[in-house]
């Protein structure tokens, strides 16, 4: 590990409510409980609590967004570029928060959590859960650590989702904003490579309905729809740059079906890495719940949805985003326009896709510094 | 390039760049009028506007970079856009001012963004080097070489202008675009970089012309 501008080693901790019978009512209807969430902080909370700002992670995240949790670590956590000391969320000043979701597998409740009513697994009994009830079970982990508004709620992706849905749920709890590369519903393409990753798990043979744990997982498809999903984050030209046509430890083609091009290595990796870290039936859930996110259906339209916001926003896309282009971004900062809601909107050049809301650490550092030291003073409590 | 005059705002202390012929656009806008500013660089004048005439700032600029300043500035209501594509975000009548300082010769539909920010804001204040002031037309006249100045100082193969006017001709594009010129003020830039008002014949005179314009009531 280094220590260098690290909140160094850091505990994820775990918040546990709605045990029977006052089980968390979800947006579908069904009712859910005990449920768990897994989290982590890092920097001090101040005396009348003004510096909490939560990081809500991507499909894939975790709580572990910064430091490490042993000594042995190789890598820290997800966001470690962005969270420590003299960082864009800088822990010397900010008490930052990153909570995992509920449907995840991370430490929190999800399909592979025992269901208390059977003692085994809830696998596909576990009802499908949205982003807006990601969002409720946080609130209910930022009133248990006494905090009565957030300074900021800031997240890419799908955790930028959950940022709109936290603006939009608990107004009076979110004095700034911060959606990067994200969008206020899925295009209809980003909708299709979540359903060809489905399919590939599913068709996996140890899928088995879902019905998979203690026995041997589907891993193969898991992976498959990991390296389509690694597709989407990238872009042409990151990809011209990253790979080339450059073939992996040989000289010439061997025309057969063994890896030639480096790209292939690398999704293969990527792949076979993701499912020993993650769980293929909350990787269905999850992004169903991305597919069914859709504020303007919603709210009646995205003006509507905004009309009760309070927050200042800072909205950032990226110019190489085709997953969640910067169209999106700019119906989020119109409809927040038309409701006469301060917002910033930058859309950062980069070669990067999608991926760039993780990697392009210099520009959203700046950005997102200045936008927390003016919004605290301007949102004053 | 004009000179930019570094002003510390009493106010908070912030200092701003701003150009002598902002300070003509700082007056004629009223105390807690709603503005926003196309092309607002690094947001000096929003700023100065802000600190001393407590407007509700509102900015559109293409460059990141500036968008970066804006916000180091403080500025929370700044956005990344092209303004060749118009201002379809923005609702009728939903400003009180559109200024659009010394741009106006590099959009490649001016007619459509005028047109767009006559919609948007109440009134609109437009900036632009005047290409009829006498340098300009000595240039060309008798030594028969492009014009370059303070105003314009790009050599041809290298300036973003692509649409120059002069004072008549804007007068007339105001008329083609349904707009009534409430204001004319023209300015003439002293070697020394300060703004002086030009009254004898303006078109040839002065260097930089400020319109105050508004959709003409039918």
């Amino acid at each position: 590990m280094s220590t260098e501008g690290s909140v160094g080693i850091v505990e994820t901790k775990y918040f546990t409510f709605a045990e029977a019978p006052d089980k968390m009512e979800l947006e579908g209807g069904h009712k859910l409980g005990p449920v768990t969430l897994a989290y982590e902080t890092y920097g001090k909370l101040s005396p009348s609590g003004d510096n909490a700002i939560l990081i809500c992670h991507a499909l894939s995240g975790d709580a572990h967004a910064a430091g490490y949790n042993s000594p042995e670590d190789k890598k820290p956590g997800w966001w470690d570029i962005m969270i420590g000391p003299g960082k864009a969320f800088d822990t010397d000043k900010y008490f930052v928060i990153c909570s995992n979701i509920i449907g995840g597998c991370k430490g929190s409740t999800g399909p592979g959590s025992i269901n208390p009513e059977t003692s085994q697994p809830y696998c596909l009994d576990f009802p499908v859960v949205t982003i807006r009830d990601m969002v409720d079970a946080q609130k209910r982990l930022v009133d248990s650590l006494g905090i009565k508004r957030l300074l900021a709620v800031v997240g890419g992706s799908m955790g930028g989702m959950q940022v709109l849905q936290w603006a939009v749920s608990y107004p009076n709890m979110v004095r700034l904003a911060v959606p990067i590369a994200t969008t206020s519903r899925l295009s209809p393409q980003a909708i299709a490579f979540d359903e060809v990753g489905r399919q590939a798990i599913m068709s996996d043979p140890d899928w088995v309905d879902g019905k998979y744990y203690g026995k041997s997982s589907p891993s193969h498809g898991l992976s498959i729809a990991r390296m389509v999903g690694h597709i989407t984050y990238l872009s042409d030209k990151s990809m011209h740059k990253k790979f080339a046509r450059r073939l992996q430890d040989k000289a010439e083609y061997d025309y057969d079906f063994v890896t030639d091009f480096q790209v292939e290595s690398y999704l293969r990796y990527k792949g076979d890495a993701f499912v020993k870290r993650f769980d293929a039936n909350s990787y269905l859930y999850i992004t169903k719940a991305m597919d069914y996110f859709d504020l303007p259906q919603t709210y009646g339209s995205l003006k509507n949805a905004f009309m009760q916001v309070k927050s200042k926003f800072m909205v950032i896309s990226f110019t190489s985003d085709w997953l969640f282009p910067s169209y999106q971004s700019k119906e989020i900062v119109k409809a927040l326009r038309q409701n006469d809601i301060d917002v910033i909107y930058t859309e950062i050049k980069t070669d990067c896709g999608h991926d760039a809301f993780l990697l392009e650490s210099e520009q959203l550092t700046r950005l997102i510094s200045n936008f927390l030291k003016h919004g605290k003073r301007r949102t004053q409590q | 390039m004009m000179a930019l005059e570094e002003i510390t705002l009493p106010e908070d202390g912030t200092v701003v760049r701003l150009a002598p012929e902002h300070k003509f656009i700082i007056d004629i806008i009223e105390d807690g009028s709603r503005v926003l500013d196309l092309g607002c660089g690094d947001g000096d004048l929003l700023k100065a506007l802000k600190t001393k005439k407590n407007i509700r700032a509102e900015g559109v600029e293409l460059s990141e970079e500036c968008i970066q300043a804006c916000v180091a500035k403080g500025l929370f209501n700044v956005r990344h856009g092209n303004l060749d594509e118009g201002l379809a975000d923005y609702d009728d009548k939903s400003v009180d001012y559109v200024v659009l300082m010394n741009t106006i010769q590099v959009l490649h539909r001016p007619l459509f963004l005028i047109q767009e920010m006559a919609r948007v804001g109440k009134k609109c204040i437009i900036s632009f080097p005047n290409f009829a002031y006498w340098r300009v037309r000595y240039q060309l006249a008798v030594h028969g070489r492009m014009p370059k100045g303070p105003r314009i100082p790009y050599e041809w193969y290298d300036s973003p202008n692509i649409h120059l006017t002069s004072i008549m001709d804007f007068r007339d594009f105001c008329r083609t675009a349904n707009l009534s010129v409430l204001r004319e003020i023209h300015l003439h830039t002293t070697a020394r970089g300060e703004c002086k008002i030009v009254r004898l014949l303006p078109n040839l005179f002065s260097d930089e012309a400020i319109f105050l314009v508004e959709e003409c009531r039918r």
